[in-house]
């Protein structure tokens, strides 16, 4: 037997999450719709008898063809038709809440509605005829509190009730909503017509499709004209007729005086004495004296600075010290292995390759859940929609929305974030373009792992002004960001803004269990995905820096000089220690000059002397994009390379600042190659993941590498001609 | 009583919408959210840089751009 499917569906906010968690504990499976970037979550619920899967339905206000959400939502009900629908409803906003309601009854689908919030309602005053209201819409009607878990047990039992049929689905006749005379004939003429055809094999009720294809839907009209076109083109007639007939004569569209009809059936229901208001009804809650200080004109945008900016500070120093426990444990395995296995390629892909890549990623594990705990205390007590509120209007001008800011700050827009989260932060923003425009940009800022690069090279070149040039470089790095969206939005991104018209939902404070799960789901997709991608990248990269090895005459020369440091000193004197290393590094740089990567740094010199990169940046550059640490290390790898003086232990930095390759010109156009140019490999999969498919992610990769490669030697060219 | 649009009303004005002019994505997410002819609304606030306006409705907080309130036709008293 089939097991039973039942799917919750809901406005947002209006506590749909906090039901399914309830109901499904931690018996849930996080998905994606094919095709889309939508959420698809899956769970368990089990008592008793009783036992079915539940499927948490994207949040939705209608079921137009508004957002994927939405077509989502309404696909899922029409083509897998659940057992029962089960729609929360926030009882301190009955009134909206409704209005999706009465289209789920339209479809005339098993409905069972789950009045939530019913605790806050009473706070506010608010009486609920429970009873009546179910008695008008046809439907079983339970009051819960999702938070608590009070009433679920009976609702539950009503879902049951219905799946055996010892309750009857909806009465048709009692929810026919009028939508005034003339649209009432349109329907019952292409009522019939649709009928006749039998179209879509009454997946969808008649009606319901007429009203829909006055209301303009985009998206089941072409549904429509690909089932049947002749019958598409008709029903469109009729509906075209209607809509200029209302234009003539009120001025108005169909779908204003639908909607109007729906809030007159909502209001209808309500007046008849359902809903008693104890206080007035514009009071002003708790929720909304806070709001007073945390939206106020001058207090606003400070504290949510200070917000902001103390939760980055938190994650980073948080999560420093698991951080560095997570690494001990790779190094100790590494030591480990190290000890285990004699020297050959195997232990050297097992260290180089496996254990590193695995844990670069590992490492980031601690940041990117306190990263998603504080987003999760943001996104449950409201507060998030607050940002988004008072930073709209500057982020409009480029194309975005307010929600953005959150993404930008955590990929470093206070220098030190890291673009993986930031990436993953943009699943708050419910605009696909604008989200998209954010995910494709926030990579510009200067995350944590460019500012050992930045230290580098400032330290070396620009040492009198660090402080300076460190401000500047974050600062262009939004200018940076920011431009481009906007040029994204003007271009492939192009579209109308999407509506800001949105909730701000009261002030409320966040269940622990609720925050737990949130930050779960996200870690362990991070975990699951960038894991299995990133360990096969990172293999292919050491063996790029590997292979082919030097050859057999080379290698005996470093033994045979291994054997005179033998002969020469006391086996563990300081002396042999020194030259010992200085061999490994040589070695370790001729080997990676071989390499078929330092073949590919060498062949890229003749486009990169544009921008003053010699073949070791190269590689060092080829190496950031498996992870931007990288990029210091290979370079410290590459200009080992013949230094003869075994005394001078210099650094990395006095190193450079002596190369004949290098000057500060140089210097400044790698600066800004490094900090635009190609996501590391981890963001660019959490880009693929987030925006549902690998073109964006090399999309990013190819125009931000363009556009630094740009930037970079038209500064180095420009330098030069006025020369620097 | 005047008609004025959503855009011009003043920090705790209230009103009744009289009309949404404005039809497609725009109109639909309008409506959607509540904001139908015949619903009374107050000006709860606006966002530091003016834009966005924060609207009360039947009790609860709605914020839409003030290019978007431009379609919403409202009826006040002087
Ligand atoms: N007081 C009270 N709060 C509740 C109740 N149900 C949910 N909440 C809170 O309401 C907030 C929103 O709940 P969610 O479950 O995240 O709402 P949702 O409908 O899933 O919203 P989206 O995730 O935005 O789609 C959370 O802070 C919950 O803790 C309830 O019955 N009473």
């Amino acid at each position: 037997m089939n097991k039973l499917t039942l799917a919750l569906t809901g406005n947002p906010n209006a506590g749909k999450t906090t039901l399914f968690n309830a109901l499904t504990g931690a018996r849930q499976h996080v998905g994606n719709y094919p095709g889309v970037t939508v959420e698809r979550k899956e769970g368990e619920y089990k008592k008793d008898n009783f036992q079915a899967v539940i499927v948490d339905l994207p949040g939705t206000y209608s079921l137009t063809a508004y957002s994927e959400e939405e077509v989502v939502a309404r696909d899922f009900i029409a083509n897998e038709k659940p057992a029962v629908v089960i729609n929360i409803i926030d009882a301190a906003n009955l009134e909206r809440n409704l209005y999706l309601t009465s289209q789920l009854l339209e479809l005339k689908i098993p409905l069972v509605v789950a009045l939530n919030m019913i605790d806050v309602a009473k706070d506010r005053g608010i009486d609920i005829e429970v009873a009546k209201l179910a008695a008008l819409l046809g439907v079983p009607v339970l009051p819960i509190v999702a938070r608590t878990g009070q009433g679920l047990d009976a609702l539950m039992t009503a879902a049951q009730d219905m799946v055996e049929g010892r309750i009857a689905p909806p009465d048709p006749a009692k929810v026919k909503i009028s939508y005034g005379e003339d649209i009432d004939q349109t329907l019952l003429l292409m009522t019939d017509l649709i009928r006749e055809k039998a179209l879509f094999g009454g997946k969808y009720p008649s009606r319901w499709i007429a009203v829909k294809i006055v209301e303009n839907d985009e998206s089941l009209i072409r549904e429509v004209a690909a089932a049947d076109p002749d019958l598409g083109e008709r029903l469109k007639i009729e509906a075209d007729k209607v809509a200029d007939h209302l234009m003539k004569t009120f001025d108005t569209y169909p779908e204003a005086v639908i909607a109007d009809h729906r809030y007159g059936f909502i209001k209808g229901i309500l007046k008849s004495g359902i809903i008693t208001h104890h206080y007035d009804k514009n009071r002003l809650y708790t929720s909304d004296r806070i709001d007073k200080v945390l939206t106020q004109r001058f207090a606003g945008p400070l504290i949510m600075l200070l917000t902001l900016f103390s939760i980055y500070q938190i994650t980073f120093s948080l999560s420093a010290l698991p951080i560095a426990g997570v690494e001990t444990v790779f190094s100790w395995i590494s030591t480990l292995v190290d000890g285990l296995l004699a020297d050959g390629a195997l232990k050297s892909m097992l260290i180089s390759g496996v254990i590193d890549g695995v844990g670069g990623v590992m490492g980031f594990v601690p940041l990117i859940m306190l990263m998603f705990f504080c987003i999760a205390i943001l996104e449950d007590s409201g507060y998030l929609a607050r940002v988004a509120f008072m930073m709209d209007r500057i982020f409009r001008i480029f194309g975005l929305h307010g929600s953005s800011v959150m993404a930008f700050i955590v990929s470093g827009g206070i220098a030190g974030g890291c673009a993986v989260p930031g990436v993953m932060a943009t699943r708050t923003l419910r605009s696909p373009k604008e989200r998209m425009a954010t995910l494709l940009t926030v990579p510009f800022m200067n995350c944590g792992a460019k500012l050992p690069i930045l230290a580098l090279l400032i330290g070396a070149f620009f040492a009198e002004h660090q402080a300076l040039y460190m401000f500047a470089f974050t600062l262009l790095s939004w200018v940076v960001a920011l431009v481009a969206a906007k040029i994204l939005r003007m271009t492939v991104l192009r579209g109308a803004p999407t509506p800001f018209v949105m909730e701000l939902p009261p002030y409320r404070f966040p269940t622990f269990n609720g925050l737990m799960i949130h930050t779960w789901e996200r870690t362990w997709q991070y975990i699951k995905k960038a894991g299995t991608v990133i360990l096969l990248i990172s293999i292919i990269l050491w063996a790029m820096m590997t292979y082919p090895g030097l050859s057999p005459e080379k290698k005996a020369q470093y033994s045979k000089e291994r054997a005179q440091v033998n002969a020469l000193y006391e086996s563990d004197s300081e002396e042999a220690t020194k030259l010992f290393l200085k061999i490994d590094n040589q070695q370790q740089a001729l080997t990676l000059r071989n390499s078929i990567a330092g073949r590919i740094g060498i062949a890229m010199e003749k486009v990169t002397w544009l921008s003053g990169f010699e073949w070791r940046t190269n590689i060092a550059l080829l190496g950031g994009f498996a992870a931007k640490e990288v990029v210091v290390s290979t370079l410290g790898t590459a200009y080992s390379m013949g230094d003869v003086d075994p005394e001078a232990s210099t650094s990395l930095g006095q190193r450079l600042a002596r190369d004949a390759a290098w000057s500060p010109l140089v210097a400044l156009s790698a600066l800004l190659f490094m900090m635009f140019y190609a996501p590391c490999f981890v963001t660019v999969v959490c880009i693929a993941r987030e925006s549902g498919s690998w073109n964006w992610a090399i999309f990013s990769i190819l125009y931000s590498t363009t556009f630094a490669f740009i930037l970079a030697t038209s500064v180095y060219q420009i330098g030069r001609l006025l020369g620097f | 009583m005047k008609r004025i649009s959503l855009r011009k009303m003043a920090k705790n004005q209230q009103g009744t919408i009289t009309a949404v002019k404005v039809a497609g994505d725009l109109g639909r997410r309008i409506r959607d959210m509540g904001l139908v002819t015949g619903t009374e609304i107050m000006i709860q606030g606006r966002a530091p840089l003016n834009d966005p306006v924060a609207l009360r409705i039947r009790g609860n907080t709605l914020t839409l751009r003030n290019n978007e309130a431009d379609h919403i036709e409202v009826e006040v008293d002087e």
